[in-house]
């Protein structure tokens, strides 16, 4: 879980430099939210961790912090990888 | 461009060409003096699988990738360019139940859209709201498992003829999107004539007053209305007018090629005056370079690389600017002809314009370029 987060953080300490992004810091106070930051955060999600974003977690809700989003991307890891085992 | 496209790309443009050149081209000019396009031309477009170009293959589209739905659109911003709208608009809308819709309505919308069955229009702009759409006015009020609907919205595309309409409200100051049918009570269209440029596209006023919609017709989550279902909707309208920009130049470029070659003053065809060879060549090398942007926009779009969005917005920024200059050389280049109705330069003069307006002001996306650039790493030491 560290590992996502850190890839997070990464991700969207690009957009912000001389300020630390922490796990609970609300990233819509952050200054860095523009109209493209969320196609864009999607993208990197989707990219960088092999899964797919469904309509049940396009919640803003789910981007609050980089917590929530590392949260909604373990789940996600973690459902498809038991569904490969219920499969296999 | 002949050397990047693969054979599968390049059979693609043949038959995108085909078409166009059989449909569009011929009617181009009597579509554009009438303000109309026939209806029966959408469907076509949609029984050849070209409204749902991109959709993916589970729910009836053809699944094409990145570039060969910039190619579709190059082709018919080439051959006209408010055919070439329609497909962005067709887009928009498919691209927000793609992205934010639920299984149910994918599965119920998604295939009704893409045979042409249901026209559609983008439902965003507003009398008193355009660049700024975060002051939103037309609002949703809830009541029981219905919205409320009320307020209107402006320059709104195939609003004449559409069927089914993408809304853009607030609900308690929440931005929503919800699916509206034409047939809702206090849902009327008072069409739009007289435009400047894309004057087939069949555009009108709509106001919807007291409209009660399911809430099953919203469309992704409260309060996402604009930072997931417009930013992703918008994204690739940016993607497909940019393409249609490039279309629309080399439009330009044909004209004048053969206009060049038959002219003749001072005793010799035109396309051996130095000045106008000058014009030709800004015009060839300004199309290219906005082509090249585009490619770049769709080998990071098929990659879902997180700068595509930024690239896009790039490629479109340069190529309604690009097609401003290259028309405004193809009318000067035709003399008085290009200010006639027997050349279509002036047309593509007219059209060329509004290319700076929709889908983001150019201004807007100066300012968005700019802000990314510095903000984020779009762009920085990658190209």
């Amino acid at each position: 879980m560290e590992n996502i987060k850190q890839r997070i953080r990464q991700f969207l300490q690009r957009s912000i430099r001389n300020v630390d992004i922490h796990n609970d810091s609300v990233i819509a106070d952050l200054g860095i939210v523009h109209s493209l930051f969320m196609v864009q955060l999607v993208l990197f999600i989707e990219k960088e961790f092999g899964i797919e974003i469904d309509y049940d977690e396009l919640d803003l809700a789910n981007f609050r912090t980089v917590n929530d989003i590392a949260a909604l991307i373990s789940n996600k890891i973690n459902s498809e990888n038991g569904l490969q085992r219920k499969l296999s | 461009m002949e050397i990047l496209l693969s054979p599968q790309h390049q059979k693609l443009r043949e038959e995108f060409r085909q078409f166009v050149d059989e449909e569009i081209v011929p009617n181009a000019g009597k579509f554009d003096k009438e303000e109309n396009m026939p209806v029966e031309l959408i469907k076509k477009m949609g029984d050849k699988g070209y409204l749902g170009a991109n959709v993916p293959t589970k729910y009836g589209g053809k699944g094409l990738d990145a570039l060969s739905l910039g190619i579709l659109n190059e082709e018919f911003g080439r051959g006209y360019s408010s055919t070439q709208n329609i497909l962005t608009v067709y887009g928009m809308v498919l691209q927000a139940i793609l992205r934010c819709g639920n299984n149910q309505q994918k599965e119920y919308w998604i295939p009704k859209i893409i045979s042409g069955e249901l026209i559609v229009a983008y439902g965003l702009t507003e009398p008193n709201t355009g660049s700024d759409i975060k002051s939103l006015e037309t609002v949703a009020s809830k009541i029981g498992d219905e919205y409320i609907i009320q307020g209107e919205k402006m320059w709104i595309t195939l609003a004449q003829v559409a069927s089914l309409f993408l809304v853009f409200a607030k609900e308690k100051g929440e931005p929503v999107a919800f699916l509206v049918e034409r047939k809702t009570p206090g849902l009327q269209v008072e069409p739009t004539f007289g435009l400047l440029g894309l004057r087939a596209n069949m555009l009108g006023k709509v106001s919807f007053d007291q409209c009660r919609i399911p809430e099953d017709n919203i469309i992704g989550k409260m309060g996402t209305g604009f930072s997931h279902v417009a930013s992703f909707s918008l994204d690739i309208g940016r993607y497909t007018t940019a393409w249609g920009c490039v279309g629309l130049g080399q439009a330009c470029l044909d004209a004048c090629r053969k206009y060049t070659e038959t002219r003749k003053q001072f005793g010799d065809a035109i396309k051996k005056h130095q000045l106008i060879q000058k014009k030709m060549s800004e015009m060839i090398v300004d199309v290219r370079a906005a082509r090249q942007l585009c490619f770049y926009s769709s080998c990071l779009r098929e990659a879902c690389d997180p700068e595509s969005p930024f690239e896009t917005l790039v490629a479109k920024y340069y190529g309604s600017a690009m097609v401003n200059r290259v028309a405004g050389n193809a009318v000067q280049i035709h003399g008085a002809n290009g200010c006639g109705s027997e050349y279509p330069v002036q047309r593509y003069y007219r059209d060329a314009k509004i290319m700076e307006i929709i889908e983001g002001t150019s201004q807007m996306h100066e300012i968005m370029i700019a802000n990314n650039y510095s903000k984020s790493g779009c762009g920085k030491d990658r190209f």
